[in-house]
């Protein structure tokens, strides 16, 4: 870990001039991945800017029904709010298969955002990786990529996005607040997160000393029926091997809406409109859901060691519609 | 009989565990400490061409960089024939050469006034490499595959019968070829040493299994008297294996406290400990059983083929206990070793038992399928009543009544033999079982027991509590012998100044340190009970020692209970400070491969006094120790549900029933098999070591990507002893109870998974991605 400057704001104002003027600064939120990186010599701040004092605490319900959320809720308030319970269960549930409660408590919503991928190459200096120094080279691409993605890669990185959080609000249309030197602005999930292309070092869609400041959960009643689906090699603390987010809205057997978006398998949350559509005005029958699987992994590009996750994709996305459409 | 022995007590250090009072080796605090880092290589094999260390060197606060360049001279250690200077890596003396062996190598150290600066500076050097070809699969090496010699003083390759004739004879054959990956300990403490000289004399705190062992290969690597060396080491958070044989770091942060003239800590990462401290080698092991139609074996052979580094020979004998397991007229063991481009692998937990049951106790569950049998019923028909390879009588087995008593607990009686015929909700549900087993090691110790005027007791050992409760049964074996309360007693071990103890390994410490403790323990006593007969002025004057006794804190006559008095009183009179008394032990239950098949063990009779008159209770108990195999034995059970959609297992009940002879402590005994029994679940599910395939660096070089199991993996365990205590192995009937937990435990899961889903897995860890592709 390198030497680096540390210090609070407690506008939001000072936190993004902060970053305006020190373009080798950091947001320090929870820090549980930040913290993480810097020692291991991934991420080298100059300075840390701890935002932790900033009034961006609060879950509020918007005069339109929206429900903001303060970039710095930390990830088990989140879960266990009464309202994110009742109206977008798939949330809750994603918050909580991800990580472990001690590091749920001190995560919140902006670095959940922001968490950066746990592909092994991109963990280990010694090895080559675009996303640490574009340019290097993809270690993973040969080598062992049983974690990395089968959706969205590049010649360059086929990192995975590990959020279990994001691909709920992939499937929820969130609304991204952010705050920079140049005013506020409004970022749609999917626009949020980029693909790797040939950039992989840049990974948002965030200005250099942009600031989150909230997330917007748009009304979304048939959200109320909504399902997280997380297989993984252990219980808990464990990130995903696949993962599935989805609701449904189902009237007299057939499908009105569909929101789906699947984790574990793309280098972003991975919202498959696709496979919303084939399901409209359909049957909420199983053979559909399997349909609506194969459509959602048919751009799937697999790997030496990942080649399982198209199948396991599917079963968890099936295991997910099925849940929600209550035939399980 | 004061029977504090059995009793689940808790952990007499406990306390200091939980309140943090417990000082592990990286905690203790010395003036002007510096701290190191180490820098390990990122190639696997090749010599280093040029280390810029400028950078590092700059940082301020840095007071060494040593590299090979400059790095002090070490001594080649002397061929090991005591077996107690044996290093995790002979060939390879740390920081002398610029050849690299395999990837995370250490190549220099820094050392620095805080560790973020080492930390740091380590980050700044910069090093070129010339590479050269590495060969760190084992496929790509199977031709230069090779016989192994022996383990651990067991012959490696081993027969008995005609397996041909065997396999010839045989109705029903089973021919399947398993495999278990590279795992790794992952203690909670990692590996930690600081060393602080004092001109020519080292003082060491280092999280280690074996104290003796590790001031042996210090002094002997530095080329100085091992008098001139002491090594503490109060608590270790946990080894299984890994902190046997000394590494190099312990010999590197001498060599650093040296060049800086201060004392030096150094700890390693997480990341640095996967390859510099060990892990279980990867096993490719070919199971053949043959059968009659009955079901009786006409021939067992398990051939292993498995890897160690270039730099040390480490076999992981997963054949050994197959030699035994079972009744077969025809036996035949191999084992294959290949070199690879890797870290050296070492003992863990049950090394040979743990990955060896996998292979066969999941041919045996394969082929109670094939001829229709019951899993339980296909181990009685072949029970071994004596060791099948020695012909000796077991000194204690009762292995049939873990079976039933472990069939009980489970329910088996209502598993439906049928392969994926068990449903509940959406999960398959099965039920699996193995046989776990694991020797009956035993092997020299010292000991020594001071009682103080004030009636308090000060017991030492050099032996090691490696999470294991040694403190806490030696308490209790003392305070049996002495009729003294638990609490007035104080244990003493990890310190190389104490008397002799041996390796916290091969799950030996109570079965060995134990009767150590003991007979010095009796003989203090009866130096009290001699003291207060010849004192005109005590009530026990003049009787005769075996009349009296002793129990809370008194000796009195044992048949007028008001004749007797305190051991305070006793020594209150007399004018001696403390009384004192030291024994030795020299028995040995381990088996040499010299003489395995004439069954004759070695053995060199008891309790030696050394100082101070030592009581002689365990002198005779060695008569029969040629006769006897010592082994223990067990049964595992599980039953877990799949969710075959998504391939998810999860265990949801475990009954583990284990015949370790007496138990010592209900507690402790219970919570080394649970951990045993957790230990294998992870083996079974999930702990896996992979190495990218292009530069043979491990990739899943964390507890993020290294997966051991969580509490929401783990059902509840059912711990039952059978309790009988071993006539032979020592005077209290105790055998250990460290790593028997583990042997067993993967194949009892994987033969549920079948019996769950009708799907056979071979190769561990059986994952979801494993479960859906098959
Ligand atoms: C062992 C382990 C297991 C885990 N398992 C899972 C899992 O299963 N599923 C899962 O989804 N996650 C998992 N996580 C990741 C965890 O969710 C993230 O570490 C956490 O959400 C990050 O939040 P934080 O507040 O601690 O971010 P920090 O570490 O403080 O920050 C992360 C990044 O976000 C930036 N940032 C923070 N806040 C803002 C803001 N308001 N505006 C702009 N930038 C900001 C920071 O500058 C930094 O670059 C795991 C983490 C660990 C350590």
């Amino acid at each position: 870990m390198e030497a680096f400057a540390y210090r609070e704001v407690q506008a939001n104002r000072s936190a993004i001039e902060a970053l305006a003027t020190e373009p080798q600064a950091r947001f320090l939120a929870g820090g549980t991945n930040l913290v993480d990186l810097m020692k291991m010599g991934i991420e080298r701040p100059k300075t840390l800017v701890n935002i932790n004092s900033l009034p961006l605490q609060s879950i509020t319900v918007l005069p339109n029904g929206v429900l903001r959320i303060g970039a710095l809720v930390r990830n088990s308030d989140l879960a266990y709010d009464e309202r994110i319970r009742a109206s977008y269960p798939v949330l809750s549930e994603a918050l909580l298969s991800g990580a472990s409660p001690q590091l749920r408590n001190m995560a919140t919503v902006g670095g959940n955002l922001m968490q950066r991928t746990r592909c092994p190459y991109f963990y280990d200096v010694a090895f080559a990786c675009n996303k640490r120094n574009n340019g290097s080279g993809c270690s993973a691409l040969e080598g062992f990529n049983r974690g990395n993605a089968i959706l969205g890669g590049s010649d360059h990185c086929i990192s995975t996005h590990p959020s279990d959080m994001c691909v709920a609000l992939a499937a929820l249309d969130a609304i991204v607040q952010v705050e920079g030197p140049k005013g506020e602005r409004s970022i749609r999930i999917q626009d949020f997160h980029l693909l790797p292309e040939d950039h992989p070092q840049k990974e948002t869609d965030l200005g250099p000393a942009e600031l989150i400041t909230a997330v917007d959960l748009p009304n979304l009643p048939f959200a109320a029926k909504s399902h997280y689906v997380k297989v993984r090699d252990r219980a808990s603390y464990e990130f995903a091997l696949t993962s599935a987010a989805v609701a449904l809205d189902i009237m007299d057997g057939t499908v009105r809406a569909a929101r789906i978006a699947l984790g574990g398998v793309g280098t972003k949350p991975w919202r498959s409109t696709v496979a919303e559509q084939l399901l409209m005005g359909k049957p909420a029958s199983e053979a559909q859901y399997k349909t609506a699987a194969n459509v959602a992994l048919q751009d799937a590009q697999p790997r030496k060691y990942n080649s399982f996750k198209v199948e396991l994709a599917k079963r968890t996305l099936i295991r997910a519609l099925l849940t929600v459409g209550g035939m399980v | 009989m004061n029977e504090i022995i059995g009793k689940p007590i808790d952990r007499v250090d406990g306390r200091l565990k939980v309140t943090g009072g417990a000082r592990y080796a990286a905690e203790f605090q010395l003036p002007n400490m510096a701290y190191a880092y180490l820098v390990q290589s990122t190639i696997a094999k090749g010599r280093i061409r040029s280390m810029d260390v400028s950078k590092a060197v700059a940082v301020s606060g840095v007071l060494a960089v040593l590299t090979h360049e400059n790095a002090p001279r070490l001594k080649t250690p002397p061929e090991d024939k005591s077996f107690e200077s044996k290093l995790g890596e002979k060939d390879l003396l740390p920081l002398q050469r610029d050849q690299i062996y395999y990837d995370g190598q250490h190549i220099a150290v820094i050392v620095a006034d805080t560790f973020e600066r080492a930390r740091d500076a380590a980050s700044l050097i910069k090093v070129e490499y010339d590479p050269e070809n590495a060969v760190f699969q084992m496929e790509q090496a199977l031709s230069q595959a090779y016989e192994a010699k022996e383990s651990f003083g067991r012959k490696a390759q081993s027969r008995r019968g005609d397996p041909d004739a065997g396999f010839a004879a045989a109705s029903i054959k089973c021919e399947e070829t398993y495999i278990t990956p590279i795992e790794h300990h992952n203690a909670m403490e990692p590996h930690a040493t600081i060393a602080n000289w004092n001109g020519d004399e080292l003082t060491v705190y280092d999280s280690t299994q074996w104290v003796l062992g590790t001031r042996k290969s210090i002094a002997d690597l530095l080329g100085i008297s091992a008098e001139n060396v002491r090594v503490i080491s109060p608590f270790v958070g946990g080894g299984f294996g890994s902190k046997g044989f000394m590494w190099a770091h312990p010999v590197i942060a001498a060599m650093a406290a040296k060049t800086v003239g201060r004392p030096v800590k150094l700890v390693l990462t997480r990341q640095q400990m996967f390859s510099a401290t060990g892990h279980r080698p990867r096993t490719i092991q070919k199971i053949g059983l043959g059968a009659t139609r009955e079901g009786k074996f006409t021939v067992v052979s398990h051939r292993t083929t498995t890897q160690t580094s270039v730099v040390e020979e480490f076999l992981e004998p997963s054949g050994m206990s197959t030699r035994v397991l079972y009744d077969s007229p025809a036996m035949e063991v191999k084992h294959l070793l290949v070199r690879l481009n890797t870290g050296t692998p070492c003992p863990m937990r049950a090394p040979g038992e743990a990955s060896g049951t996998f292979a066969v106790e999941s041919a045996l569950d394969e082929l109670s399928y094939k001829l229709k049998i019951d899993p339980i019923q296909l181990r009685l028909l072949n029970y071994a009543d004596k060791n099948p390879q020695t012909n000796q009588p077991w000194s204690g087995k009762n292995l049939k009544q873990c079976y039933e008593r472990g069939a009980a607990a489970i329910n088996w009686a209502q598993r439906n033999p049928e392969p994926r015929s068990m449903r509940e909700g959406r999960f398959l549900a099965g039920y699996g079982m193995a046989t776990a087993t694991y020797p009956g090691n035993r092997s020299a110790a010292s000991a020594k027991v001071q009682v103080l005027r004030d009636g308090s007791v000060i017991a030492s050992s050099c032996t090691q509590d490696i999470g294991t409760g040694t403190y806490t049964i030696m308490t209790q074996i003392v305070s049996e012998a002495l009729g003294i309360p638990v609490a007035r007693i104080e244990f003493k071990l990890g310190d190389s100044k104490l008397p002799k103890g041996p390796v916290s390994g091969g799950s030996q410490t109570a079965a060995s340190v134990g009767p150590a403790v003991q007979a010095a323990a009796l003989s203090a006593r009866s130096k009290v009970v001699k003291l207060a007969i010849a004192d005109k002025d005590s009530p026990l004057h003049g009787r005769k020692e075996d009349e009296i006794v002793s129990k809370n804190d008194r000796l009195f006559l044992a048949d007028d209970t008001s004749k007797g008095e305190t051991y305070a009183t006793i020594l209150g009179r007399s004018q001696v400070p403390f009384i004192e008394a030291e024994c030795q032990t020299r028995v040995s239950t381990r088996e040499k491969s010299g003489d395995e098949n004439t069954g004759t063990k070695k053995n060199e009779a008891g309790a030696k006094e050394s100082g101070g008159g030592c009581f002689a209770a365990t002198s005779d108990e060695n008569v029969d120790r040629e006769q006897y195999s010592f082994h223990s034995f067990g049964a595992q059970f599980a039953k877990v549900q799949v969710d075959p959609l998504l391939g998810m297992v999860r265990v949801v009940k475990w009954v583990s029933v284990m015949d370790i002879g007496r138990v010592l402590n209900l507690k402790t005994a219970r919570n080394q098999v649970c951990g045993g029994v957790i230990m294998g679940l992870g083996m079974a599910l999930m702990e896996e070591t992979v190495l990218d395939p292009n530069r043979g660096r491990i990739v899943t070089r964390d507890l993020a990507n290294y997966h051991v199991p969580v509490h929401a993996d783990i059902p509840d365990i059912d711990v039952q002893f059978i309790d009988n205590p071993d006539p032979f192995i020592n005077p209290f009937g105790g055998r250990g109870v460290g790593e028997i937990g583990i042997t067993g435990a993967p194949a009892a899961i994987a033969n549920a998974v079948y019996h769950a889903t009708g799907i056979r897995i071979r190769e561990l860890p059986i994952t979801p991605d494993k479960l859906i592709s098959a």
